[in-house]
């Protein structure tokens, strides 16, 4: 929140002139105001955020901390750190991160190649440029469920087009043709995500700067990645940011086409399977809570280290 | 170093708009080339065809008696400035001008010698490790400069390179481009809409208009001999003034009085087609104050009296503005003119610029009586803009002898 300081009013002057100290209750007097002013202002949005957020993660570290199974009520009690303990040391809990971890990683980095493919034969094209973009982004358009259906009857062995093109078992059911198709469910779903907000960057390199780096000798390789990447660089970090926090939570796509099974759940498929299924509400909220923490760690790394800006607050002038 | 020659160049774009007509134009080994004319007039199409970053539709452009038509930019060895500066903002002052070698491969010692010598002469050597961001606008100017010189490239191409600086600090980095050119004696187009720019700097101009030239020439011959009511109208600041002026009993009746016509211009006003009505043109350092004016240079033009409207000292002389009656001279030079000036050339009835001398006592409201110089009087055929005045010895001498 930015709040603009109004000019000294004329009648202030002989004030601040008669005497110093009086000059300077006055100015004070008008900068208290219009900072009340500016909590006023921003007042209801604050609330509208402690109420939808913080209180359901306020709630979630209050119940991780307990011992609380609603099969067992009676039993119910705080016991500290207990619960992080339990699934920390759990080999499943293990499992499930890495399959998290390893669908992040493939999947982030498949789509910004792709995407940076997509993103530049859009900015690039010239004729029907409105249907080349629509249909680009048709997949993101589908609902996450609905599409991962649509891949799961596709790998059905007897019913699916996929499954007998490719293979004669049942890819669904082995741990990594599953794993596969579950990270090429999410590729082709937000591929086009990620070539929009590319766009968005490519759309920031000026012609000019082309223009220059061809006369100056750069072949079309040289030109984007000595020029345009590095001018893009804010945007792909951004772009990089959203998907990486997107692909971490991933959940339908896995409900849909595996249910967990074979190793394949998610930590957010845990959280759910405990917290939902299970109804171990101190487990589960003790798994929510370390999703939110992995998720705060990555926004982290990137906002810190890689000075990833957010979209909007770039002035040019950040190293 | 190399010519440049452009072969009946044009360039018509896919949606079937001409940007650029059959130009033909010869620069040689060295020379200083500015393309000057309106906005839209084709001057940067062209540069960019020379760039090789626009494709030519027809007709043939040779670099140092190449055929370089299909060659990439990069394989022309021409380096280009940029009105935008159009600098990396990532690689620092130092890389930016290192970029073209590096590409081109050089060693590092090399690459090196060569930054550090553009970057003394362009004074930018306690500036090399600085980004762009943090430069003003006359250093990125002199980085853009020192990334195209860096190179010993055939030919400098500019495109508006001085048009994002500040009044003051343009007219510095005239003289610097001017100095740097001479000194490096590198074939040089270089592209503007101010007619101030191109006057100062060229050693030709080339007038555009409409994807054609209308003149190629010394800048004194263009403001001395414009080939047309447009060449005319463009040079020249403030520009010409074009009064209508009407034939009648072998004399040129205008808002400024009758003036007597010349042996040659009455020829070929008799020749039949030539037409009754004419635009005489006049620039305003051709008047004067009638007062100041001695009898034998007044022998050589004529008088007149109007009511001055406003007047502006400029302390070395005054600009002297004043209303005459009569219609305005009107022709579709003079409006295209008027228009990319962004205002009406006279806002309703003929009004006159003149460029009197300081000591004139000129005074707004009053009415003045001015004298004006014949021999220097340009007449126009208002239907093709052409100067029936051209061709003669002197200006207009055959208008003289009143």
């Amino acid at each position: 929140m930015s709040v603009r300081s109004e000019p000294v009013l004329p009648a202030l002057v002989p004030a601040q002139r008669a005497g110093r100290r009086l000059g300077k209750t006055a100015l004070s007097e008008n900068k208290r105001a219009e900072r009340k002013l500016g909590w006023l202002l921003c007042a209801p949005a604050a609330l509208v955020m402690v109420l939808v957020t913080a209180y359901p993660i306020g709630y979630s570290i209050w119940l991780s901390l307990q011992r609380y199974d609603l099969r067992f009520p009676d039993q119910r009690e705080f016991i500290g750190l207990e619960n992080y303990v339990t699934v920390l040391t759990n080999e499943f809990w293990w499992t499930a991160f890495g399959v998290t971890m390893l669908i992040t990683v493939v999947t982030v980095a498949v789509e910004l190649a792709l995407g940076m493919g997509l993103a530049l034969i859009m900015h690039r094209t010239l004729v029907g440029r409105g249907i080349v973009r629509t249909a680009a982004l048709i997949p993101y358009g589908i609902v996450t469920v609905v599409a991962a259906f649509s891949w799961r009857y596709a790998w059905t062995p007897g019913t699916g087009y996929l499954a007998n093109l490719f293979s004669d078992g049942a890819p669904l059911t082995e741990r990594a043709s599953s794993l596969a198709i579950v990270m090429l469910a999410e590729i082709w779903k937000t591929t086009p995500f990620m070539a929009l907000l590319l766009m968005a960057g490519l759309a920031l390199v000026p012609e000019d700067l082309l223009k220059a780096a061809s006369t100056d000798g750069a072949t079309a390789w040289q030109r984007f990645t000595r020029v345009m990447l590095p001018v893009m660089k804010p945007a792909i970090l951004v772009a990089l940011l959203f998907r990486t926090l997107d692909a971490f939570r991933v959940f339908d796509n896995i409900y849909v086409l595996t249910a967990g099974g074979n190793e394949t759940s998610s930590v957010s498929m845990l959280a759910y399977n405990n917290l939902i299924r299970g109804l171990n509400l101190g487990i589960g909220s003790t798994m929510s809570v370390l999703i939110f923490l992995t998720v705060a760690a990555i926004a982290f790394v990137f906002v810190k280290l890689f000075g990833t800006a957010a979209p909007g607050s770039d002035d040019g002038e950040r190293r | 170093m190399a010519d440049i020659v452009l072969d009946k160049v044009s360039k018509r774009f896919p949606d079937g708009t001409v940007a650029v007509q059959n130009v033909d134009l010869e620069i040689a080994d060295g020379e200083f080339v500015i393309l000057v004319g309106p906005s839209g007039c084709g001057k940067s199409t062209t540069l960019n065809m020379i760039a090789g970053l626009e494709d030519i539709s027809s007709g043939e452009l040779r670099i140092g008696g190449q055929r370089v038509n299909d060659k990439a930019p990069r394989d022309r060895d021409i380096a280009m400035v940029f009105q935008s500066y159009a600098l990396y903002p990532n690689m620092t002052v130092r890389e930016n001008m290192a970029f073209p070698l590096r590409l081109a491969k050089l060693d590092r010692q090399t690459i090196d010698a060569k930054v550090d010598e553009a970057a003394k002469v362009l004074e930018l050597t306690p500036l090399l490790d600085r980004k762009p961001a943090n430069l003003s606008g006359g250093q990125r100017q002199r980085v853009a400069m020192g990334r195209a010189i860096v190179r010993q490239p055939k030919a400098f191409l500019m495109d508006e390179p001085l048009s994002n600086l500040d009044a003051k600090l343009r007219v510095q980095m005239r003289t610097v481009v001017s100095r740097l050119q001479k000194q490096l004696g590198t074939t040089t187009v270089y592209v503007t809409h101010d007619q101030t720019e191109a006057m100062t700097l060229g050693d030709r101009v080339v007038i555009m208009r409409g994807g054609s030239i209308q003149q190629v020439g010394p800048p004194q011959e263009l403001y001395d001999h414009p080939r047309n009511l447009f060449v005319a109208g463009f040079i020249g600041s403030p520009s010409m003034n074009f009064l209508h002026a009407a034939v009648s009993d072998g004399k040129l009746r205008t808002a400024i009085g009758d003036v007597p016509i010349g042996e040659r211009i009455r020829r070929e006003l008799e020749a039949g087609d030539a037409p009754r009505e004419l635009i005489l043109g006049i620039r305003p350092e051709h008047f004067e104050d009638a007062e100041l004016v001695d009898d034998d240079t007044r022998r050589r033009g004529a008088e007149f009296t109007a009511p001055v409207d406003i007047v502006e000292s400029m302390g070395s002389d005054k600009y002297v503005y004043f209303t005459l009656e009569g219609e305005r001279a009107s022709a579709a030079e003079l409006e295209e003119l008027a228009a990319d000036a962004g205002a009406d050339f006279t806002g309703g009835g003929a009004s006159l610029v003149t460029r009197l001398s300081a000591e004139s006592t000129v005074r707004e409201g009053e009415d003045r009586r001015v004298w004006f110089n014949l021999e220097k009087i340009h007449l126009f055929d208002p239907g093709t803009g052409r100067n029936l005045t051209l061709h003669e010895g002197r200006a207009s001498g055959a208008l003289g002898g009143s």
